[in-house]
């Protein structure tokens, strides 16, 4: 398959970002400066171009219902026009096959966004489930996607966009979206900060990037979104979540929508089954006690015992240490041990254990769940 | 500092020669460009002695880790403790303020690794 590009590529490239290819999308990973552009997001602003993310709009007197068996949270939480709700994708055995945002944009139409790497699996998966629902499910190709991040984020946009558009910007409450013609601006990210994303096609997105960059915000990469979320204590598909394990051992049991009993979401079974017998593995968020780096893949250590590995790891510049997401046995507290280590290179490090996220709102905010040795 | 007395390795270390014997090692501003910006630099112990070759540290960008080699054989008599709060002086002076570690070398010289390049020969090697 070709590695595609998005209709930001000439921007990216006269900015002279450095490219990354992911999920078969050559993407920016930073523009100079990894940790800049993190501290910018932190203190002031950046945009991303994040047109790789899947855009899947659900049209039909039957979308409601279909979503709500489609999904493992509930959208009768978001019935009024303009709500958004963060959800898991499952399959019938309750294991994430993606994880996503859908936004409630009139009477009878919802988005979804989705991953890139899932995009094509998640479209087939829905279509198959939809079939007896006289449903209109579009692949929204038209539409690039950006994401304005940092407190400052909604102050920037006041400049560039139109009377109505920045109503919106400047109205929205917190995960809440309003569409004006073909554009939808939300206020969601990924990154811990305020922010907006706005969905429009190919050629306005393109202008609203070269006036941002004009004024000043700071274009940002993968590798600061990588960054930002982790410390945002957000889940990565592919690398904290996937097909092999369900939302509560992952972190992500909130999501679920229990209530009301009746709605039979798919995976609802084999999710209340591993609910009754308590899920394997928990999630908790990882701090190194003293300055290094964590890293996708390395071993977590109770004492002796080896209680699980890191799902995802970085080096957080808030921070000044090595942060990760961990998935840990359940039953590790039951030894009684609370000194916990990862090994990096053969050498056991202390870590502490976080109850996430590590940074919200430009400041560190985490919660210790074991007393620093 | 005479340029004369750096050598570099084709695993993109730099190595230089003082009079009292004792050389000092780092990663050439190719080796810091292409790593990108460093978070963490695991420096070796004093008192180590290290073999030719052999992986004496770590250095470590937000994306990756690398493996930085002995050029020569010797016992660690001094390593740069600032690189410890400042890794990213790697970044800002690979081959001054960024360097790594100091050795007191087992064999005088250069010589006991003979495919020590000389800076033009590990310059031509990046073209």
């Amino acid at each position: 398959m070709d590695v595609k590009n998005t209709n930001l590529y000439a921007q990216h490239r006269a900015l002279s970002a450095v490219f990354v290819e992911f999920a078969n999308w050559q993407m920016p990973l930073h523009y100079g400066s990894q940790i800049a552009e993190h501290l910018a997001v932190r203190k002031e602003s950046g945009v991303f171009d994040v047109s790789h993310m899947g855009i899947v709009d659900i049209q039909g007197l039957g979308a409601r219902a279909f979503l709500r068996r489609l999904l493992a949270n509930d959208v009768g939480r978001i019935d009024s026009v303009g709500k958004a709700c963060y959800s898991c994708l499952l399959n019938e055995d309750g294991r994430v096959l993606d994880d996503l945002i859908v936004y409630h944009l009139s009477e009878n139409t919802y988005r979804l966004v989705v991953n890139a790497a899932t995009t094509v699996s998640d479209l087939q998966w829905i279509k198959t489930r939809a079939v007896s629902d006289l449903l209109e499910i579009t692949h929204r190709t038209d539409l690039s996607l950006i994401a304005i991040q940092g407190p400052a984020s909604r102050l920037r946009v006041q400049t560039i966009l139109t009377p109505e558009q920045l109503d919106a910007a400047l109205g929205l409450a917190p995960f809440c979206a309003e569409s004006i013609g073909d554009w939808l601006i939300a206020r969601t990210g990924y990154t811990g900060e305020d922010g907006l994303e706005i969905m429009a096609p190919h050629r306005d997105i393109q202008v609203l990037w070269d006036h941002l960059i004009k004024l000043g915000v700071q274009p940002c990469g993968l590798g600061a979104r990588d960054t930002l979320r982790l410390e945002a204590g957000m889940c990565l598909y592919g690398q904290d979540m996937d097909e092999t394990v369900s939302p509560l051992s992952c972190g992500l049991g909130w999501t679920v929508a229990w209530e009301p009993l009746e709605r039979n979401f798919i995976g609802r079974k084999a999710l209340e089954s591993e609910k009754e017998h308590g899920p394997p593995f928990q999630q908790y968020g990882l701090m190194l006690e003293a300055r290094g780096v964590l890293r996708a893949g390395l071993p977590v250590y109770s004492g002796h015992d080896r209680i699980g590995l890191l799902t995802s790891g970085t080096f957080s510049p808030t921070l000044n240490t090595g942060i990760g997401i961990a998935r840990l046995r359940t039953d590790h507290w039951a030894t009684g041990q609370h000194s916990f280590t990862v090994e990096i290179r053969g050498k056991k490090h202390p870590v502490s254990l976080v109850k996430l996220p590590f940074v919200r709102y430009g400041h560190p905010k985490f919660k210790l769940l074991n007393p620093i040795s | 500092m005479s340029q004369l007395l750096r050598k570099y390795t084709s695993s993109h270390e730099w190595i230089c020669m003082a009079a009292d014997g004792t050389a000092t090692v780092g990663i050439s501003t190719h080796a810091a460009e292409a790593l990108g910006e460093l978070v963490y630099v695991e420096l070796p112990q004093l008192g180590q002695v290290v073999q030719l070759g052999q992986e004496v540290c770590v250095v470590e960008s937000v994306k990756a880790a690398s493996d930085v080699y002995a050029p020569l054989a010797g016992e660690v008599v001094a390593i740069n403790l600032a690189l410890k709060e400042q890794p990213e002086l790697v970044n800002r002076s690979p081959e001054t303020d960024g360097w790594l570690y100091r050795l007191k070398l087992s064999a005088s010289g250069f010589s006991s690794n003979p495919a020590l390049l000389e800076p033009e020969a590990y310059l031509a090697l990046l073209h």
